[in-house]
């Protein structure tokens, strides 16, 4: 349009004109033709886009739905009476749901206090030193750190020196995996209280420590609460560290120096057996497990979002 | 004023404060005490680092000994005949990852594109949420799943189609050979990918939304459409974020234990490069054997592959902390 404006006024002769206009025309045409590509183009981009996110949450739904399905039919009272069974006979998981619980509560309140302190060091003190910068990188690596070689460090270190597996073990190779995540958000979460908070406290003449604990601790306590959800969350799933530290046992154990069951490492042992009654038991630990993790992740998310 | 209010002070600070016991002592020493344990904690953390590397080292010293870095390619693994060597698994591991990365890097990206391009903002978080809660699914879910779910369901639907469409033909026909159970080094990257995906995602997400708005706003208004925004303009800006997060997707495929000892199918074979057939990785050949393993150099075989695993991962994520934080500071500068 512009151009065949600009080449009406222009003075020429009547074919040039016209020349001008067939061209100006060509190259609209051209231009209208590059823009409609590119259009398609976006929408092709946009379309996979959308087809990307629907893979995604695709797999979530039907990993739910078979967990659901497959769970359910085995959940009963007798889950939490029984022990696990031998092969073809009926039984439940309440020796590895009891070890479950005990091994995860012990290395959560190990690992916490630990990884509470140390993000405090990497927020209230000498936040730019060598110390913190180190500790920061090293959390890093450890917070993805294959949990098997967690599992192998434990082993050298204390099954091997006590010569037993141990529920001990399980313990602290489960806290080693605790402290890097709860680090990680404590890190965060103290970082995003106010300066002023603190120099007000300082101001008062309140001593360094009683300024961590009692003020900036508690301003950021729903977010560091958080994070030892998620490490509980995190751990309660670990299989790995625990193959070769807490073992497994048939049995109902309370005693922490002897091998322990746990719910990931009879899943593990029961799915990869042939026998009908160990896949039904596995299928309801699975579920039992999935809705601990998921419910302690929502609960998590809540309890950040009211922040 | 001033005079009447010094000498009202001390009475006014010290109430009934016995004489002779300062307010200071107790309060300093608690604080060098709570210093020292924060200190200590940090210490600690560097501690285990160093104890992991330390106690790999150690426990993998006899094989080391005695094949040197040999046994990096050796593929002989006889625990009868006290034949060790890592090959297998380290194909396993390496094949495994890279199939999780075709998968789990393009998916990603869209995923990024979507939460921070196109979606609604009222669906934004709800997807969001969905996309990490399957971060937080334990590995033992999905290498159930995997195992009694989805690799029948592969078996029938790719493996086979592709066995009899792809018969005789050579290398291609090769490359989907093996016994049609959907077990093997293709369903073992597939798992991986959707394990990594949450992760590459949000990274991919969060390093979007940092690219600053006037820049995308310009674009725009140049008319570019939302795809040659993304692509030319905020993949550009975020690359090293982008590649950041691909690499911490990375590290976790490769260290991830239980999904794949479900999938793999634990087989100490490299005869047949096929996508189907049963292999290793280092991580599920720790988790069947280790506990088993006797002492010797069985153990310290398998602790030597523990070794390896743990200098790839580390090397991987340190390259993704620095490509992250490189960002960061291209942020600062800009800014």
């Amino acid at each position: 349009m512009n151009t065949g404006t600009n080449a009406s006024t222009s003075t020429s002769t009547n074919t040039s004109t016209s020349q001008q206009l067939i061209c100006a025309a060509a190259l609209a045409q051209a231009r209208q033709a590059r823009f409609a590509a590119r259009r398609r183009v976006n929408q092709v981009a946009l379309a996979l886009s959308l087809a990307a996110m629907a893979f995604g949450v695709f797999w979530l739904v039907w990993i739910l739905w078979e967990t659901l399905r497959l769970g359910l039919s085995g959940l009963s009272l007798s889950l939490f009476t029984q022990m696990t069974p031998p092969p073809g006979e009926a039984g439940g998981l309440a020796n590895a749901i009891f070890g479950s619980l005990v091994m995860v509560a012990a290395a959560t309140c190990i690992g916490t206090p630990v990884g509470i302190l140390a993000g405090i060091y990497l927020v209230e003190y000498n936040t730019r030193g060598w110390l913190a910068e180190a500790t920061r990188f090293v959390n890093d690596i450890l917070l993805s750190a294959p949990s098997i070689v967690i599992g192998l460090f434990v082993y050298a270190v204390v099954v091997a020196q006590l010569r037993s597996f141990s529920a001990w073990a399980g313990i602290a190779a489960l806290a080693l995996i605790v402290i890097p995540v709860v680090i990680r958000t404590t890190e965060n979460m103290l970082q995003l209280v106010p300066a002023s908070l603190r120099e007000a406290a300082y101001a008062l003449g309140t001593p360094k420590w009683k300024v961590i604990t009692l003020i900036t601790l508690r301003a950021a306590r729903a977010g560091v609460i958080t994070g030892v959800l998620l490490a509980v969350a995190r751990i309660a799933g670990e299989t790995a560290p625990l193959l070769f530290t807490a073992l497994n046992n048939q049995f109902w154990n309370g005693d922490l120096s002897k091998p322990m069951a746990s719910l990931p490492v009879t899943i593990f042992k029961f799915a990869m057996s042939p026998y009908e009654n160990w896949q039904q038991l596995a299928w309801a630990a699975v579920l039992l497990i999935t809705l601990a993790v998921l419910g302690l992740n929502i609960l998590a998310r809540v309890l950040t979002r009211q922040k | 004023m001033s005079t009447t209010l010094t000498s009202a002070a001390p009475p006014l600070v010290q109430p009934g404060r016995p004489p002779g016991r300062g307010p200071w002592l107790p309060a300093r020493l608690a604080d060098r005490l709570f210093a020292f344990l924060a200190r200590g904690a940090a210490l600690l953390t560097l501690a285990l680092l160093l104890g992991i590397l330390a106690s790999l080292v150690h426990g993998a010293w006899p094989a080391i000994k005695h094949y040197g870095l040999g046994f990096l390619v050796r593929s002989q693994w006889d625990p009868v005949g006290q034949e060790f060597g890592g090959l297998v698994m380290i194909y396993g591991t390496l094949a495994t990852s890279f199939i999780a990365l075709l998968i789990a890097v393009p998916v990603s990206f869209g995923i990024a594109l979507f939460l921070t391009e196109l979606s609604p903002a009222w669906l934004k978080r709800p997807l969001g949420t969905a996309i990490e809660l399957l971060a937080a699914v334990p590995s033992i879910v999905y290498g159930m799943w995997g195992l009694m779910v989805f690799g029948p369901i592969l078996a029938a639907w790719v493996q086979q189609p592709l066995q009899s469409l792809l018969s005789g033909v050579p290398y291609l026909g090769a490359l989907v050979s093996g016994p049609p159970v959907g077990i093997g080094i293709l369903s073992a990257g597939i798992i991986l990918a959707i394990m990594v995906i949450p992760f590459i995602a949000s990274v991919m997400r969060d390093v979007f939304e940092v690219t600053p708005a006037l820049l995308k706003e310009s674009a725009y208004g140049l008319g570019a459409t939302t795809w040659e925004v993304v692509w030319k303009v905020v993949l550009p800006y975020t690359k090293t974020g982008v590649l950041g997060g691909v690499m911490l997707g990375l590290g976790r495929a490769l260290g991830e234990t239980m999904a794949v000892t479900f999938v793999i199918g634990n087989m100490n074979q490299l005869n047949s490069l096929s996508v189907f057939e049963a292999a290793n990785s280092i991580t599920s050949a720790l988790a069947n054997e280790f506990a088993e393993a006797g002492e010797g150099l069985h153990q310290a075989s398998l602790i030597y592959l523990g070794l390896v695993l743990f200098f790839i991962t580390f090397v991987v994520l340190a390259l993704s902390k620095l490509l992250l934080s490189r960002l960061k500071k291209g942020e600062g500068a800009r800014a």
